[in-house]
């Protein structure tokens, strides 16, 4: 009887196992594909390398990983403020009829696909970029816009959550020393919520440079290293993205050498975000 | 409480016959088509992959020849030439599809011409500029020259709209200009019709694509290369310098399907779809 | 004096604040506003029965997309029927059995980095795994094999949290009567956490339905009914991807992402609905 118990308990643990197993066989297979690439050209010379000409045998993804970089960071900019004090609002001040209509839209924008969003920066963001500018329009801004509305559910979310977590009696503290209610939001809760803060603009980092389709409709795919935000721009996914379908033998590994970047990007991160403590006032 | 652990392993198979189950319910056409193609050989699927330029005239002519042969499956995906070779070379799939010449080490392939195409460099159709030579079309890819001025247009930067690394188009262009880097500033789009899209929504922007795609789009004009315009009399006599064969290519000698498809495209009623579709055909 | 005013001061900082945050609010659902009702005015006009049932002709220029929802069906259902049953059984154990400790930890990173796994990182590996190690080719299994992978982690969350939230009463009182720990589970606990666990299953589902990069690579970009789950699909975000990119006909690439964003929507509001059943259960 017990033995059968222990049974069923181990086909529990080899299904909760399966995630890890899961992590453990992609990265194995990225790396599989990918490493004869890093290893013939180099590891410096492969990302550092300026030049990406595959099909002369040329890798250097310097340009792309610094295009994930920037368009990452411009999506930072726009979504975490606005991301943040959407969260502040929604957890202090709304009153509860606004928050059952801003809620669900949340949620929804988390669920519109990343091939919706493409689909809007090409045909609406991409076209007034470039009559604002008279440049081309795909652009590491076109890219900012649109990640950081892609990213902003991630971030108000977990924020929002964090803040909700902190003590009530922290900010009835507050206010009974004589602050105003802003005062206590922004001495007192914020900091008290920082660690959610901080894990949910790690994450949201994390969707941004992990985002695909949208990117490659909307940035250009140049492999040239961004002049300014107006350049167009190819992120690491993007390089993945439109030369995979296209891709055979040395490239096609060089593809999967991209991964291996982009995969060891996203796993330091995750750590990051692990690393922070996740209780309140630690 | 024996019987309820029995319960529970049940509920444990439920799921996994649950799971087999499924898989096995939407597998069985499959075993159908097997035993059908065992029993009478009607149906049977191919899968061709290769060159986003030839899929759009590969799909006319699967569905044309459906029509002919209900009972043929064809499945066509789309992943550029070099990956339609190599597939074709793996034995992965039935047919590859390639719009540039095989290069020395694939021609161990059986290849099929089925067309010619003209890669068409196109404009905006606000654009001043009518024709360039192949000299000047070079340098604009080389980033040499970056201004429409330079060649007789308006003052303004040129935008380079140019193909993803891997695709054919990108290929025969590149081979015929005798480009040997693209400027590495260029727009890459992964499609012939996102380039088009780019083109029709820049007035300042150069591309190439596909003769048969372009040619009625009214947004775009087609210029001419060395004084020769870019139509089907010029792409024949070879006037118009930048053309390319779209081919079929096979591991071995085709069999069954796959050569019965090659011979419906290389008939004159397969030929007559490629003309309708603005390609040129094989037998002049 | 001097203290009045700087409270009315701060009082006015106080309100400043607290409208731009109102202004960032607003701001989010005006942008998703935006983006709907721009979908839903360019594509609406062409949605009808025919788009729906008709399958997609010249490579979905023309035609409907019953093909691609057929695909997208198959997908769908295949990937939960995966991983439900993972999923649920790995909360449950997590939940239920997993005493702090280096398991649980490894367990707990191994869910949080799969969550974090982008999405073409997804399609990487599923193509060199399921497609081609294990030589099942482009094919919805394929598609569902890696998308199982893909919306575990949502599953197992979401399954987890509800599974915590049954009251330890009741199951202190099936143990109290006698019951098993396994009877407690299946008895009790699994059924008081079903709206919870639906809800994660839901959630994978609306994943599923709007991915493409994993797919993509995985499931392939074939147009035709796929007749079993060894043949290849398109699933609709991949259809939209390809429309949008070739620029082929924007009405059918409109009317289509209505249909993905509408399915996303129904998605969405039974999530919603079964989150909002929950939370007055639990209230009372």
């Amino acid at each position: 009887m017990i033995f059968r118990e222990k049974i069923v308990e181990k086909i529990l643990l080899f299904c909760a196992g399966i995630a890890v197993l899961g992590v453990a066989i992609i990265g194995i297979f990225i790396f599989r594909e990918g490493w004869p690439v890093i290893s013939n050209t180099g590891i410096i010379g492969f990302v550092l390398g300026k030049d990406w000409a595959p099909t002369q045998g040329i890798y250097g993804i310097f340009p792309m990983i610094l295009g994930s970089m920037y368009v990452t960071l411009g999506a930072l900019m726009i979504g975490v403020p606005i991301g943040i004090g959407c969260a502040v609002y929604l957890a202090e001040i709304a009153s509860q009829r606004l928050s059952t209509i801003i809620k669900p839209g949340i949620e929804l924008l988390a669920g519109i696909p990343s091939v919706i969003y493409g689909l809007y920066g090409m045909t609406v963001i991409v076209p007034i970029i470039r009559d604002l500018f008279n440049n081309q329009g795909f652009s590491v801004l076109a890219g900012s816009i649109v990640l950081g509305i892609m990213i902003l559910p991630t971030i108000i979310n977990i924020s929002k959550d964090s803040i909700e977590a902190v003590p009530k009696e922290y900010k009835e503290g507050s206010l009974a020393l004589g602050s105003s209610h802003w005062q206590a939001i922004i001495k007192v809760v914020l900091p008290a919520a920082r660690s959610g803060i901080i894990s949910s603009i790690i994450l949201g980092m994390g969707r941004a440079i992990g985002e695909t389709m949208a990117v490659i409709m909307i940035t250009g795919n140049s492999t040239l290293i961004p002049e300014s935000i107006l350049s167009p721009v190819r992120t690491l996914t993007g390089n993945i993205g439109i030369e995979m379908g296209y891709a055979s033998g040395e490239h096609q590994k060089a593809l999967f050498a991209t991964g291996i970047v982009l995969f060891v990007f996203i796993m330091v991160l995750n750590l990051l975000a692990k690393l922070i403590p996740n209780k309140v006032g630690e | 409480m024996r019987k309820s652990i029995k319960n529970l392993l049940s509920l444990i198979l439920v799921i996994i016959v649950a799971l087999s189950g499924c898989s096995g319910q939407a597998g069985n056409p499959e075993q159908k088509s097997e035993k059908e193609q065992i029993v009478g050989t009607e149906k049977q699927s191919i899968l061709i992959n290769g060159s986003t330029s030839v899929q759009p005239l590969a799909e006319e002519l699967a569905a044309a020849y459906k029509e002919i042969n209900p009972n043929a499956i064809i499945d066509i995906q789309s992943g550029g030439s070099g990956v339609g070779i190599k597939s074709a070379m793996d034995g992965v799939v039935d047919i590859g599809m390639s719009s540039r010449e095989l290069k020395t080490d694939e021609k161990t392939l059986k290849e099929f011409k089925i067309a010619t195409d003209g890669i068409a460099v196109i404009l905006n159709s606000q654009n001043p500029v009518n024709d360039l030579t192949l000299e000047q079309l070079r340098q604009i890819y080389a980033g040499e020259i970056t201004n429409w001025k330079e060649v007789g247009g308006n003052d303004a930067a040129i935008i380079v709209v140019t193909r993803e690394e891997g695709s054919g188009t990108r290929g025969a262009f590149t081979e015929l200009t005798g480009l040997e880097l693209v400027l590495s500033s260029a727009i890459t789009q992964g499609s012939t019709g996102a380039v088009m899209t780019t083109i029709t929504s820049d007035a300042n922007s150069i591309g190439y694509a596909s003769y048969g795609s372009v040619k009625d789009n009214a947004n775009l004009k087609l210029i001419s290369i060395d004084g020769a315009a870019c139509n089907e009399e010029n792409i024949y006599a070879g006037n118009y310098k930048i053309s390319r064969p779209f081919l079929m290519v096979t591991k071995e000698e085709p069999t069954g399907l796959a050569k019965d498809f090659i011979d419906f495209i290389l008939s004159d009623k397969g030929q007559q779809i490629v003309e309708e579709n603005n390609y040129l055909k094989t037998n002049k | 004096m001097n203290e009045i005013k700087n409270v009315r001061h701060s009082r006015i900082k106080e309100r400043l604040a607290f409208y731009l945050l109102c202004v960032f609010s607003i701001l989010t659902i005006i942008v998703l506003a935006l983006i709907v009702s721009d979908i839903l005015v360019k594509g609406l006009p062409h949605i009808s029965f025919n788009f729906l049932l008709e399958e997609p002709r010249k490579m979905g220029k023309a035609g409907g997309i019953f093909s691609v929802i057929v695909s997208t069906f198959y997908i769908v259902v295949l990937s939960v029927v995966f991983a439900a049953p993972i999923g649920i059984a790995a909360s449950v154990y997590l939940t239920e059995y997993a005493k702090e400790g280096p398991v649980l930890r490894i367990i707990r990173y191994g869910i949080e980095a799969l969550a974090g796994v982008p999405s073409i990182i997804y399609g990487l590996f599923g193509y060199s795994f399921f497609v081609v190690f294990l030589g099942l080719k482009y094919s919805i299994l394929s598609g569902a094999l890696t998308l199982t992978l893909m919306i575990l982690p949502t599953i197992v969350r979401t399954s987890e949290e509800a599974i915590k939230a049954v009251p330890s009463s009741y199951r202190e009182g099936s143990l109290a009567l006698g019951a098993t720990k396994l009877q407690t589970i299946r008895k009790i606990v699994i059924p008081t956490a079903m709206p919870g666990i639906l809800t994660g299953l839901i959630l994978g589902i609306g994943r599923v339905v709007g991915e493409s990069a994993a797919v993509i690579y995985t499931a392939g970009s074939s147009l035709g009914v796929p007749d079993s789950i060894l043949r290849p699909g398109r699933t609709l975000s991949v259809h939209l991807f390809t429309l949008a990119s070739e620029g082929l006909s924007a009405e059918n690439t409109y009317a289509t992402a209505v249909v993905l964003i509408t399915l996303v929507l129904i998605i969405n509001f039974i999530a919603n609905t079964l989150i909002n059943k929950i939370f007055i259960a639990r209230r009372r």
